[in-house]
């Protein structure tokens, strides 16, 4: 089955083919007309979006487009700007995580980040993936010690740390030092991760390990990844979303977007025309 | 003419350079030579473990002890009140003020160590005294508690703004990494900013009490001129310095063993801070590259 919906007020943004999404699954994020000022500054326009669970996202787009911007609202990470201002609404779960009530604290134990260069914090490898559950008041040792090699495990970096725990984050290699933050983020156990192009500031063989890595998490997590990378979007997303200048232009089945895009600008970006 | 004009302008720069240098290497070339004189007279044995200090009386002992407990005593004092103080404000600077409120309150408080040091003195002798008083009736006119309280508000700005500077200096990416963890703006600067920035702060402290042990006019004025080897903050003391004060205005004469002794006290004294500005030194350039 195939669908094709238009948005119906504006023709900007194209949701096509949502082909072989299980409708029954409710949706994790949802995005309703989302407008973000700095200052005077229109940094994102009018975006809605629904994200599945389970699925890996990319976000795509010229630098300057809003996509970080855009990535940074789902943890409320723009919070923290002076000139930042947000309209609109975005669900989580059911839940309008900008509304006044909401503790920003248990959104972000729910919704980990990874950052585009690795920020370990200058403390032992233990300590940094202990952190999380440290601040939430876990005083059990066992129980942080179990943790801290399943998270470990999970971003597959266990192997390689587990006999230098107590040494400093900071002597380990760039492309560690990511799967570090993953692992370090994936200790509190939340349920979607973003990812702010994560494989940037790395070397080939690093990006790739992150990329599997991304693959075996999608069956757990729903991700949702900012990439400057094309090559990447294609091989490791399912859905792309494509922004130019804080509007998103389309938004569809990754395969659908790299291999048959409806719009013309879209169709430039990913063939390298301009960006 | 122009490379006339740059060649001597950089012989002055250089000359200026050198000269400032020259005038250290003097200072501490008479400090060790009159010391060198002194420890031909007196034993560094003696020196060091006399537990008296009397080199202006008929009874002369010349044990430096007195001397320095009195200093370290009035620099402990001083340590307690603007670490917590200093850093409380270095903290909310960085991690809480807004940029605006931050930018005007920085230099206010730097204000602090602008103001002469006899104004302190007096302050702690006919202001910090008398008040303290009231609480503690047995406290002497001259005692190293007030002195140590007024020297510690003295150096609050080392404190404050050595180690906001370093807070501020770690990076947002880690502030960035725990809030992303659900942190919040305390567990923040108490668990990722405040040990990144350690060193720094270490830095700023050692420095504080560098300034704390040089500091001369407010002991001298508050703290009162008896050496006394104890570690009771009510009582009168000497430090070194004072001691040193007293001693150049005194009629001395000169060239007289009561005369070295303050060339055997100064010398002490610039082993201490060269020793802690030695070690300040260390840790700077150990950590300064860490987020470079």
């Amino acid at each position: 089955m195939e669908i094709t919906m238009e948005k119906t007020l504006d023709q900007k943004v194209v949701v096509n083919t949502i082909e072989a999404i299980d409708t029954s699954k409710p949706s994790k994020i949802e995005v309703k007309d989302v407008n973000v000022w700095y200052g005077d500054f229109q940094a994102i326009k009018g975006i809605d979006m629904e994200i599945k669970p389970n699925t890996v996202t990319a976000f795509i787009g010229p630098s300057g487009c809003g996509k970080s911007t855009f990535l940074r609202l789902f943890n409320r990470m723009n919070d923290y700007i002076d000139s930042h201002r947000m309209e609109g609404k975005i669900k989580i779960n059911g839940k309008n995580i900008y509304k006044k009530k909401v503790n920003v604290e248990e959104l972000r134990k729910e919704i980990g980040m990874v950052f585009q260069k690795p920020n370990p914090f200058p403390k032992s490898i233990f300590e940094n993936v202990a952190y999380g559950l440290k601040i939430q008041g876990i005083k059990d040792k066992k129980f942080i010690e179990e943790r801290v090699e399943k998270a470990l495990k999970q971003a597959d970096l266990w192997e390689e740390v587990k006999d230098k725990l107590k040494k400093s984050a900071l002597a380990l290699s760039g492309g560690q030092q990511q799967r570090l933050c993953i692992a370090r983020t994936l200790a509190v156990e939340p349920s979607i991760i973003l990812m702010d192009e994560p494989t940037s500031a790395l070397d080939p063989i690093s990006t790739s390990k992150i990329e599997n890595l991304i693959f075996e998490l999608k069956k757990k997590y729903t991700i949702i990844i900012v990439t400057h990378n094309m090559q990447q979007a294609s091989r490791i997303s399912d859905y792309t979303a494509f922004f130019y200048i804080g509007e998103l232009i389309e938004y569809g089945k990754t395969k659908k977007i790299f291999t048959n895009p409806e719009k013309k600008r879209t169709e430039n970006y990913i063939t390298g025309r301009f960006g | 003419m122009r490379k006339i004009k740059e060649y001597l302008i950089e012989k002055l720069l250089f000359s200026s350079a050198l000269i400032t240098i020259a005038v250290t290497f003097g200072i501490i070339g008479v400090l060790g030579f009159e010391a060198i004189i002194f420890f031909s007279e007196v034993s560094i044995l003696e020196f060091f473990t006399d537990t008296q200090w009397t080199p202006l009386f008929a009874d002369k002992h010349f044990g430096i002890l007195p001397l320095l407990t009195g200093t370290l005593l009035t620099s402990f004092i001083a340590i307690s009140v603007a670490l917590p103080i200093g850093l409380s404000i270095g903290i909310y600077l960085s991690e809480y003020a807004p940029k605006s409120f931050r930018k005007t309150v920085k230099p206010l408080l730097e204000l602090l160590a602008a103001v002469p040091t006899v104004v302190y003195g007096f302050f702690a002798l006919i202001v910090v005294t008398p008040f303290l008083q009231g609480f503690i009736p047995n406290l002497s006119g001259f005692n190293s508690l007030s002195a140590g309280i007024v020297m510690g508000i003295m150096i609050i700005p080392f404190i404050s703004s050595l180690s906001e500077d370093a807070l501020h200096a770690v990076p947002d990416a880690l502030r960035e990494a725990s809030f992303g963890m659900g942190a919040t703006k305390l567990q923040t600067a108490f668990k990722v900013v405040v040990p990144a920035a350690s060193s720094g702060i270490i830095v700023s402290i050692i420095l504080a009490i560098s300034r704390a042990i040089g500091e001369t006019m407010i002991v001298a004025i508050a703290a009162g001129q008896q050496p006394r080897f104890t570690l009771d903050p009510t009582v009168p003391v000497e430090t070194i310095t004072a001691y040193i004060v007293q001693v150049s205005l005194g009629d001395v004469q000169h060239g007289s063993i009561e005369y070295r002794t303050i060339f055997a006290a100064g010398i002490t004294l610039f082993v201490v801070t060269f020793l802690l500005n030695t070690i300040s030194y260390r840790i700077r350039k150990k950590y300064q590259q860490r987020y470079e």
